[in-house]
């Protein structure tokens, strides 16, 4: 018994300033202080500064005439609409760069990763001086290097390049064909709609048989004849009211089309081809990643070299690749904040001037800051329900 | 006892035959690497046509039609644009990047001071180039000297104002010494930041804990454009009247704070991969937290995640071209702002400029990732699960 006593007795201390637990809460404490004296000297110089420089504070300049024109903007827009609106209009420009730019550089960037893995000594090595130039360089210069070093000196408007399909190139920009949707054009759209869903439901359902009874249903086939089919069927039910403007050459100008700016051009080229070549390393640590057992297994149990990348290694690859794939669309997000440096009007463009013009420095980098913080957490959101979606779902 | 025959055992090894005629030679890679099957052919054929399209016309333009020395425009411009180079001519327009060449290394310095930056080069070739070769010894000197003497004297040199030497306004800095003195301060205050700030984020102490977190997480979800308009705009608001920052620090302030999230976060990589056990064993040891991490975790974790430190660098030392947006001139900076000269101004110029820029970053970025490689390699103890 006396020994038990003994053991439980509380192990003596030297002092209780050796106390973990107290040196813990000492250290917060500290840091507390030290943070809340911080913040409050800088809120009392932030005070004092706006007195003095005689600005109000708080979001009610957001209401106030902007006075600036934008130059590309999705929707109405004009030198009389609000600082609000103006903020509006360049975040939506960041979205649509930020969500093209995506779109592309996953298709370059998956296309040279698999190359980099390529049987083929000359592919492979193409891939690989891709990835080893876009890599090392900074994305800013790229897209100096799109703007001034290859879109300026595109020919006059006078001298545009012509393309394919009525498309023109020059100084200002690429012109293509606009489509003017006529009278009816709205069913079009509802077929498309309805396609869609319908190859949907016939996945589901085919899915569903193969996996009772082990038939096996062409949904390729089906889903693209349903989703192209449709549309086309409500194009000629509705008498055609679909038109092209097409862009036509003037003395000066092209009147006509629709223009995409050498800024958007420049600044989404650029962003693509920088992220494809970080992605492309993504995807080909990921392939790498599936052992090569899978692969071997697949091939014993008779599945063709195709079925075999598509049942087998690309569903096990996406579940290495999925994660640094999420930070890769961030980081072209982000980068599209470079916008400004060549003039495109982006967020970080149009709230900078907004900043400028009414002195609100604070407000303006704060709603910076909360709208990029939001499309990252969306982002990221959207990622990792798609990362659930595809991991490995253990039994 | 059976009496072995052995007589129709070997006596000699026999020799190797050759590898059959179909296997060997520049035939058999060509087929292996080249035509293995009919896609792979027309997949040759067609990156063959890519090089064959694309390789002559860089050739032609940076060095065969490229014009590498000249006084002004006109010797890189056509007949049209007011040149002498005939109608129809492209090039590349190395006399425009040869004129500018001390610009685009110190920018603005003053040329009767430019021994000054030239010197602190020179210092900095001098102790990076042993510390990068890890036969030299005194490794622990060479540091010292590197990351604290050398940049005292550097600042020294750099700015002047003291020991007779005239005071340089850091607007007058520009190219390669803004990107190179903004990377170097900026590796050298954002890994021991970084480190710290991984180390509060797995920390048990909560305050401690959240603080790291909000810093990491909101410095990571905003572009550095925005960091740096922070830092440009929103620092002069924060200090008292009559008190401001030089705008060079304030960038300085920014794109360190910046890179510091980043190395946090993976620097916390590293710290997740070292096993409990080394924790528990460097408790078991009586070891304080602070030795612990020093002599016990660090080491290990630091070398597990020297990629990813690189890359950060890489990054950083990228991203430092972005200070043109808060109006200083780096490299990249300086090379635009001398497009708009009027004696250079011609359809090659901006080409030029940016493509000897590119070459410059590449360099350095691409030795960086190679440099990592060599070293991932040489501390690779075989430890690797």
């Amino acid at each position: 018994m006396a020994s038990q006593e003994v053991l439980r007795e509380e192990p003596s201390r030297g002092s209780f300033i050796n106390d973990p637990k107290v040196r813990g809460i000492f250290f917060q404490a500290l840091v507390v202080v030290v943070l809340v004296a911080g913040v409050w000297w800088i809120a009392h110089n932030v005070i004092a500064n706006l007195t003095r420089l005689h600005i109000a504070s708080g979001f009610g300049f957001l209401k106030g005439r902007a006075g600036f024109d934008i130059s590309e903007s999705a929707i109405a827009y004009s030198s009389d609409s609000t600082y609000g609106r103006a903020i509006l209009v360049g975040f939506l420009n960041t979205v649509i760069v930020a969500i093209v730019g995506i779109i592309t550089a996953t298709i370059i960037g998956f296309i040279v990763g698999i190359g980099r893995l390529s049987q083929n000594w000359l592919i492979r090595k193409i891939c690989t001086v891709y990835v080893e130039v876009f890599r090392n360089i900074p994305p800013l210069l790229v897209i100096f290097f799109w703007y001034s070093g290859v879109l300026a000196v595109l020919p006059a408007p006078r001298d545009s390049i012509n393309l394919p399909f009525g498309s023109f190139l020059n100084q200002r920009g690429f012109y293509f064909p606009r489509a003017v949707w006529g009278d009816g054009s709205w069913l079009i759209f509802v077929a498309l709609l309805v396609g869609i869903a319908m190859a949907w439901f016939v996945a589901r359902k085919a899915r569903q048989r193969q996996m009772a009874t082990g038939q096996q249903f062409p949904v390729f086939w089906t889903s693209a004849a349903l989703i192209v089919g449709l549309p086309l069927l409500a194009y000629a039910l509705s008498g055609f009211p679909l038109t092209f403007d097409y862009p036509k050459q003037s003395t000066f100008n092209l009147t006509g089309g629709f223009q995409v700016r050498p800024e958007f051009l420049s600044l989404y080229l650029a962003l693509s081809c920088y992220t494809a070549a970080f992605i492309a390393e993504i995807v080909r640590a990921g392939i790498r990643g599936v052992s090569k057992g899978q692969t071997e297994a697949a091939g014993a149990l008779g599945l063709r070299p195709g079925s075999i990348l598509r049942l087998v290694v690309v569903p096990q690859a996406m579940r290495i690749v999925i994660p640094p794939l999420t930070s890769q669309y961030l980081n072209l997000t982000k980068n599209s904040s470079l916008a400004i440096a060549i003039g495109y009007p982006d967020l970080t463009a149009t709230a900078g001037t907004v900043l400028n013009q009414t002195g609100q420095a604070v407000e303006g980098v704060v709603i910076m800051m909360v709208i990029y913080l939001a499309i990252s957490l969306l982002t990221s959101l959207v990622m990792n329900w798609f990362n659930a979606k595809m991991a490995l779902v253990e039994r | 006892m059976q009496e072995h025959d052995m007589s129709w055992v070997r006596t000699e090894m026999a020799l190797a035959q050759p590898a059959p005629a179909g296997v060997t030679g520049l035939g058999a890679w060509v087929r292996k690497n080249l035509i293995a099957s009919a896609g792979d052919t027309i997949l040759t054929i067609a990156g063959i046509a890519l090089v064959a399209m694309i390789l002559p016309q860089i050739i032609n333009w940076a060095f065969i039609n490229a014009v590498w020395t000249g006084a002004d425009r006109t010797v890189c411009a056509t007949v049209a644009q007011g040149g002498i180079q005939p109608d129809g001519w492209t090039g590349a327009c190395w006399a425009f990047v040869n004129a500018k060449f001390g610009q685009f290394m110190v920018g603005r310095y003053p040329i009767e001071e430019r021994w000054r930056p030239i010197l602190v080069a020179i210092l900095f070739v001098a102790l990076l180039v042993p510390m990068l070769i890890p036969k030299v010894p005194r490794k622990g000197l060479n540091a010292v000297l590197l990351f604290f003497a050398l940049p005292i004297v550097a600042f020294v040199l750099l700015v002047g104002g003291m020991f007779g030497l005239p005071h340089v306004e850091t607007s007058l800095w520009g190219g390669l010494l803004v990107t190179l003195s903004l990377s170097f301060v900026g590796i050298a205050v954002s890994l021991p930041l970084g480190i710290v700030l991984a180390l509060g984020r797995r920390s048990k102490m909560p305050i401690i804990k959240t603080l790291c977190v909000v810093f990491i997480e909101t410095v990571r979800g905003i572009p550095l454009i925005t960091v740096l308009f922070f830092a440009s705009v929103m620092l002069p608001l924060f200090l008292p009247e009559g008190v401001s920052f030089d705008k060079f620090l304030r960038a300085l302030i920014g794109v360190s704070l910046f890179s510091a999230a980043y190395m946090a976060e993976v620097v916390r990589g590293g710290l997740q991969a070292i096993p409990k056990g080394q924790y528990e064993g460097a408790d078991s040891l009586g070891l304080g937290y602070w030795q612990k991490m020093y002599f016990i975790v660090m080491p290990q974790a630091l070398k597990l995640v020297i990629p990813g430190i690189v890359n950060t660098f890489i990054g950083m030392f990228k991203d430092t071209s972005l200070v043109i947006i808060i109006s200083m001139f780096d490299l990249l900076g300086i090379v635009k702002q001398n497009f708009s000269d009027p004696n250079w101004a011609t359809a090659q110029t901006a080409r030029s400029g940016l493509i000897f820029a590119a070459f410059v970053f590449w360099l350095f970025c691409f030795g960086m990732s190679r440099y990592s490689m060599f070293t991932e390699r040489r501390l690779d103890t075989g430890h690797k699960r």
